[in-house]
Parts: structure tokens; C-alpha cells; sequence
């Protein structure tokens, strides 16, 4: 993560008009990611909020070609893409496959295991906002634990821990897996510049706070987010080659993880439980103390960490 | 010089695919498919055939990288039966929305349970709404001819299409047939030059939301397309007949000049068929044949010019829709209603699940259909009860 003397692409290739909610990370996540990417990309987008953001027949809201297509065939629709342009000459064009957690961590996991393990020349990309935001706030594998959804209610919330998708991909020795969130805009952009540059299966997993789905202002969703990577909720980190581990970001200060839950009303109830919240930071510790584990056997140290305050 | 070779009905469409310069393959294995793709990777690993092959872990992704691929402009090929077919059912459906000519051969499995891996029509028949032209092949030498015909009339209607063969009786068994010169079918079937492709700095938009003010038009548009289909099918067939000496139709007729007594087919039994016809017309009866090539589009005014007219028609149906009848005599049925006068026609369910149609079947049949007086009760041949 470096945060001085960084730049950012002026070019906007996500155009005003597009009908995402107020404070939506799933298309600042797209801007960003474009913005790293630039216009030779080809984009198949499957059931999931970016559906409808993109607009319908008759608008376009992307400066890049985008293929609709259906829910569990992202990673598989880009690698017949990528396949076609290339017998086109056109081999050079990054496709990237653009879906929710739904279509990833659920209904899309076969084909994504399929494409990983073929290691095909694709970069897929999951915003996730941890359920079915698009058909109304439904659980998914995503869902975090204590998490409420219309179908996890208050009374009986999520009682699973999330799916560990990173560690399905990086089971799959695929080159490239990163986690970002626009909250941290320069490692996002410095890891999408990195992975253009990679040949094989590159795997983002974004976290993208959804106001309306989590229950909370839209100007909330930046700072959620940072908040989550700040709990270590949601670790910045990159594996490569499923075996090369690098925890890119840890914020030096404690922060408790009751502030970032206390922003979003889909964990109103669980203060009601604080047993359940101990069990939260019991899991996040664990998997923390997993990473910096792996950070060490790649590394040699964890002293090489970035640990400095960039934002409040 | 073109080349005859002896080749199963699988490995006749594998040379059909090498022969239209497929591009992008992909496909799952399946019996009775399997060959098909066994020797088209072979093909493409030998470098005989400029294509990427890509192994995939279903044939639900099968059809989808398909559906990548030709929105990206190539020619995209793929095979499957029975319950590969059916896991594809939402993007047959897909790939017809999108207006994409891709290519499928589909080998006639019977549907489980319980298991089958023997012929009939109920796995490709139960996709005929989902905008897909469909050949009902009956010899090798059609396996490997409609490949190519199926990519010269799809490229220019722009809807996919299934060219059909009978597990076994054609996948597996060895006829002689001839494969063109590359250059002749360059000239049929040139490359394919799409209208609209996902190309990087052509920012379009394919398959986003349609409200209820733009989606109607878009199927309007595919049922156009498909009406046009008839026509094209009819042209494209007479270039390919001229040119490689064939004698193919939207339907195939048999003996039917002043045939009384018409008995409809469609797939591989309709050579037994042909056999029952020719002995039961040297035994004096007025009886013909139609076979059935096309059944997407539906052949409307040939069905029509053809049974119009007749005693009485019987259609064999290797299939069933169940509650109702079998699926080629509803249609036909269907087609003739209007017609006056009335043409009496019975259906009979026959070979399911691979067992065998007999000439003695088809003369019984003859027989039966003579007699029959009742119209519409559907009458199974062959069912042990």
C-alpha cells in the first residue's frame, strides 16, 4: 500500500446516468476498477445489482462493451468472450467478469471453480454486499454471522459464519486473489494495475457496502467500509499463486468492532446478545491471526505491514 | 477431390465442425455424444483445425462459453444428449435471445430416470420453445452436411441451431461419407462476419433490462426471424444440393405422388421406413413417406402440400408429450386443421428409450392405420402391457 506520489486515471468510464442507489460501493468499486482497467475490457455482468445499474436497452452507462448474461455463468461467459476475441486477433482485450455474491459465493461457484482451475485469462470480480441486495435483501452465503435479512429475521438472525471465498480461490492456486474496497482507493487501484498486468485467473473480492440492504444512511457506506478493514473484519490482503500471502494494510489503533457494527441496522439486535458479538470478534481474531500467520511464512516478518493512520 | 470416408454418425459431425472452421468449442462429456468432442479435440490438438477447445465442468457452462463466444464474433460449436441438453435448457434460451448462431448437435438420448442412454426425441423436443432451429438428421452423411448448413442459414437469421442424430443407431454405427473439399465448403459457408459484437471500443450494451415497452419486440423480431428461417433454409438448401450433389428439403418425400396412405417420420427410423414403404408399394399399396428434416421452423405450407389430400396420414412419434400426444403428430395435426378437407391423422408412439422400429412395425403400422376409424387416440406400438 503506498499511499504518497500515487495517481489516479482522470478518465471516467463509468458515465453519470447510471441508476445505482445513493452511496453505492458497487459502482464506485466499477468506476474504480475502470479507471485502473481502462477501455480495451470487456465486461460480462450476471443477475445482480449491475443489471439494472448499467442501464436498460436503451441507455449505456459503461464506456466499455458489456455482455449481460445469466446468473451462474459469469466466469464462464468471459471465457468464451476471451476465447472469441482471441481467434478475432483480440487476445489482448481483458475481460472481466463482474458479479455479486450471490452469483459468486452461491449459484456461480461452479462455474468460477471450473474457470480457476482451467486457470482461464479472465479477471473476475465479486462487489460484495453481503446478500441478495437486488432481489430485496435475502441471505447468502456472504452473509456475515448475526447478520439481519428478510430471511434471517431479527428473532433468528444468520447463525453461519460468512463463506470464505478467498480462500476457495486461493485453494485453486490461481495467480492473482486480492481483497479491496473503494474505501481504500489506492490499494485498489494499485492491485487492479497489478493484475492487468497478470496472464491467468485473477480473482477481486470487493467489499462494497449496500446503504438500503445494510440499514444505514447512504453517506455511511465509505466509512463502513473503512471500518471494516480497520475491525479487521474485512483484511486488505493479496495471495498469489495460492501460497504467497501479504496482508497489505493493518490500521495501527484498536478499533472495537462495536463501531462498525453499530452503524448498520442490520446488527441493531445483536446488542441485545453481546455473547454474539464476543463470538464475532473471537472469529475475526482467528482468521486475523490465520493471515498474519501466512504473512510471516511469506515474508519472514510482519514488521513489513503497513501500519500507519491514512484516514480517521 | 472430396474424400469418403467411413465414419460413425459422432465422428461425421466432428468433420462436419472441422469442415465449417468452427472456431470455439466447448462441451462435457456425455454418452452418446462423447465422440463428437473426443475427436474434435483430438483435431484441434493436431492443429488440422484453428480453434480453441476449452473442457469445461458442465454443459450448462458448455452452452455458456459458447454464448460468449459467438457474442465475441466466433463460430462456437457444441455437442450434447438428454440431460446435458436439459441442464442447458436456460441458455438455449439465452443464446437465442441473443440472437447467436451457434451450432449444436444433439444426440437423441432418452430421459431419466430411469437411466437410458438409447435413442428418442424427448430431450431435444422438450427445448423447441426456446428459439432454436432443429434438423432431424437420418444418415451420417446428413450428420456431417447439416453442420454446415446449420452455420450457413444461423449466420444469416441469427438464431441457433440443433442438428439432431439417433443415439446409436446413427452416433455409433459406421457409414460411408463423403467429406467435402475444404475449399468448396469455404465457398458455401465463408467466415463469419457478425453485425454486432462485443469489440473493446464499441461500448454497446447486450441483453440489459427490457421494460415492458421494449421487451415484446424483441420476440417479435425472433418469430420474424424464424418465419424468414423457412425461406433461407429452402435457398441455402438448394445452393448446398447444387453444389455437393445432394438432394435435402425442409421435408423429404418419398414415394408420395399418388400415395393414399402417408406414414410421417423423422430421424434414423425413417430409412426402416423407407424399406416398409418401398416392399408395401411392390405389394401394390398406395402409400408414401415424409420425412420430417425440419422441425424448427415448423415446415408449415410443405406439410400442408404434402398431406393435403390424402386418405389417411400417420404420423410415428419417437416421443411423448405426456397428457397430451406425441409431439410431431400434434403439430402436424395442428398444421392441417384448417385444411379442407379433412385429412384424417393418427399418432403412434413407437421406439422410446432405443427400442427397435422394425419394418414389420411400420407395415403393422400401415396395416392399423387403414382400419382405424377413431381420430386422435393416441396408439402405442410395440409397449408390452
Amino acid at each position: 500500500m503506498i499511499m504518497r506520489n500515487w495517481t489516479v486515471p482522470m478518465e471516467e468510464n463509468l458515465l453519470k446516468g447510471h441508476v445505482a442507489c445513493q452511496g453505492c460501493l458497487g459502482a464506485l468499486s466499477m468506476r474504480l476498477m475502470l479507471k485502473g482497467l481502462g477501455t480495451n475490457v470487456a465486461v460480462v455482468i450476471p443477475a445482480c445489482c449491475w443489471t439494472i445499474i448499467s442501464g436498460d436497452v436503451l441507455y449505456h452507462a459503461l464506456k466499455v462493451p458489456v455482455f449481460h448474461t445469466a446468473f451462474e455463468t459469469a466466469a464462464i461467459t468471459a471465457t468464451g468472450v476471451k476465447a472469441g476475441l482471441t481467434m478475432r486477433g483480440k487476445g489482448d482485450t481483458t475481460v472481466l467478469a463482474w458479479a455479486g455474491d450471490g452469483g459468486t459465493f452461491d449459484i456461480g461457484l461452479q462455474a468460477i471453480s471450473g474457470a480457476a482451475e482451467r486457470n482461464e485469462d479472465i479477471i473476475y470480480a465479486v462487489y460484495d454486499n453481503e446478500a441478495y441486495m437486488n432481489t430485496g435483501i435475502q441471505r447468502s452465503s456472504a452473509t456475515p454471522y448475526g447478520a439481519w435479512t428478510t430471511t434471517t429475521p431479527a428473532k433468528r438472525p444468520e447463525d453461519k459464519p460468512k463463506k470464505d471465498i478467498v480462500e476457495i480461490l486461493a485453494a485453486h492456486r490461481v495467480p492473482y486473489v486480492a481483497t479491496v474496497t473503494p474505501a481504500y482507493p489506492e490499494d485498489f487501484l494499485r492491485k487492479v494495475e497489478k493484475a492487468k498486468k497478470i496472464k491467468g485467473f485473477r480473482f477481486f473480492h470487493i467489499l462494497s457496502p449496500c446503504p438500503p440492504g445494510w440499514k444505514m444512511p447512504s453517506d455511511y457506506s465509505v466509512q463502513a467500509a473503512r471500518l471494516a478493514v480497520q475491525t479487521k473484519v474485512f483484511p486488505l490482503l493479496e495471495i498469489e499463486n495460492g501460497e504467497k500471502y501479504t496482508i497489505n494494510y493493518e490500521y495501527p489503533k484498536d478499533v472495537p468492532l462495536e463501531e462498525y457494527l453499530k452503524l448498520q441496522g442490520r446488527f441493531k439486535h445483536l446488542f441485545k446478545t453481546p455473547e454474539k458479538i464476543e463470538h464475532i470478534k473471537e472469529q475475526v481474531k482467528k482468521r486475523w491471526d490465520y493471515l498474519l500467520m501466512r504473512h510471516k511464512l511469506t515474508h519472514g516478518t510482519t514488521d513489513n505491514i503497513v501500519r500507519k493512520v491514512f484516514y480517521k | 477431390m472430396s474424400l469418403k470416408k467411413v465414419l460413425t454418425g459422432n465422428h461425421a459431425v466432428s468433420y462436419g465442425a472441422t469442415s465449417a472452421r468452427v472456431q470455439v468449442i466447448s462441451a462435457y462429456p456425455i454418452t452418446p455424444q462423447t465422440t463428437i468432442v473426443e475427436l474434435l479435440s483430438e483435431i484441434v490438438a493436431e492443429g488440422k483445425l484453428d480453434a480453441i477447445f476449452v473442457n469445461v465442468e458442465s454443459e450448462h457452462s458448455a452452452m455458456s462459453a459458447c454464448i460468449g463466444a459467438s457474442a465475441a464474433g466466433a463460430r462456437a460449436f457444441t455437442a450434447t444428449s438428454a440431460q446435458g441438453l436439459a441442464l442447458m435448457h436456460e441458455m438455449l434460451h439465452w443464446a437465442a435471445g441473443a440472437r447467436l448462431p451457434i451450432v449444436m448437435a444433439n444426440v437423441n438420448r432418452a430421459m431419466a430416470p430411469p437411466w437410458s442412454i438409447w435413442t428418442d426425441q424427448n430431450d431435444s423436443l422438450a427445448q423447441r420453445d426456446t428459439g432454436w432451429m432443429q434438423f432431424y438428421t437420418e444418415s451420417n452423411q446428413e450428420a456431417y452436411d447439416y453442420v454446415i448448413l446449420a452455420y450457413k442459414v444461423a449466420e444469416q437469421v441469427l438464431l441457433p441451431t440443433m442438428l439432431v442424430l439417433d443415439a446409436f443407431v446413427l452416433s455409433h454405427t459406421s457409414e460411408p461419407v463423403e467429406i467435402y473439399d475444404q475449399e468448396k465448403v469455404d465457398e458455401f459457408l465463408p467466415p463469419y462476419e457478425p453485425k454486432f459484437v462485443i469489440e473493446p471500443g464499441k461500448p454497446l450494451g447486450y441483453g440489459a433490462l427490457a421494460k415492458p415497452d421494449t421487451y415484446m419486440e424483441f420476440r417479435y423480431k425472433m418469430q420474424r426471424s424464424m418465419e424468414r428461417a423457412v425461406k433461407v433454409i429452402e435457398e441455402e438448401t438448394k445452393k448446398f444440393n447444387d453444389m455437393f450433389n445432394r438432394n435435402y428439403g425442409l421435408v423429404e418425400p418419398y414415394m408420395m405422388d399418388d400415395a393414399d396412405y402417408v406414414i410421417v417420420t423423422s430421424g434414423a427410423m425413417t430409412s426402416t421406413a423407407r424399406a416398409a414403404v418401398h416392399e408395401l408399394r411392390e405389394e401394390g399399396n398406395k402409400v408414401g413417406l415424409l420425412k420430417m428434416k425440419t422441425f424448427r421452423p415448423f415446415p408449415f405450407e410443405k406439410v400442408r402440400e404434402y398431406l393435403s389430400g390424402r386418405k389417411k396420414v400417420a404420423v410415428l412419434d419417437r416421443n411423448i408429450s405426456f397428457g397430451h400426444h406425441g409431439i410431431f403428430y400434434e403439430e402436424i395435426k395442428s398444421a392441417m386443421y384448417q385444411v379442407e378437407p379433412k385429412v384424417p391423422i393418427h399418432g403412434y408412439i413407437l421406439g422410446l428409450g432405443g427400442r427397435d422400429v422394425t419394418k414389420k412395425d411400420i407395415k403393422e403400422i400401415y396395416e392399423d392405420l387403414q382400419k382405424r376409424e377413431e381420430l386422435s387416440e393416441i396408439v402405442w406400438k410395440g409397449v408390452k402391457l
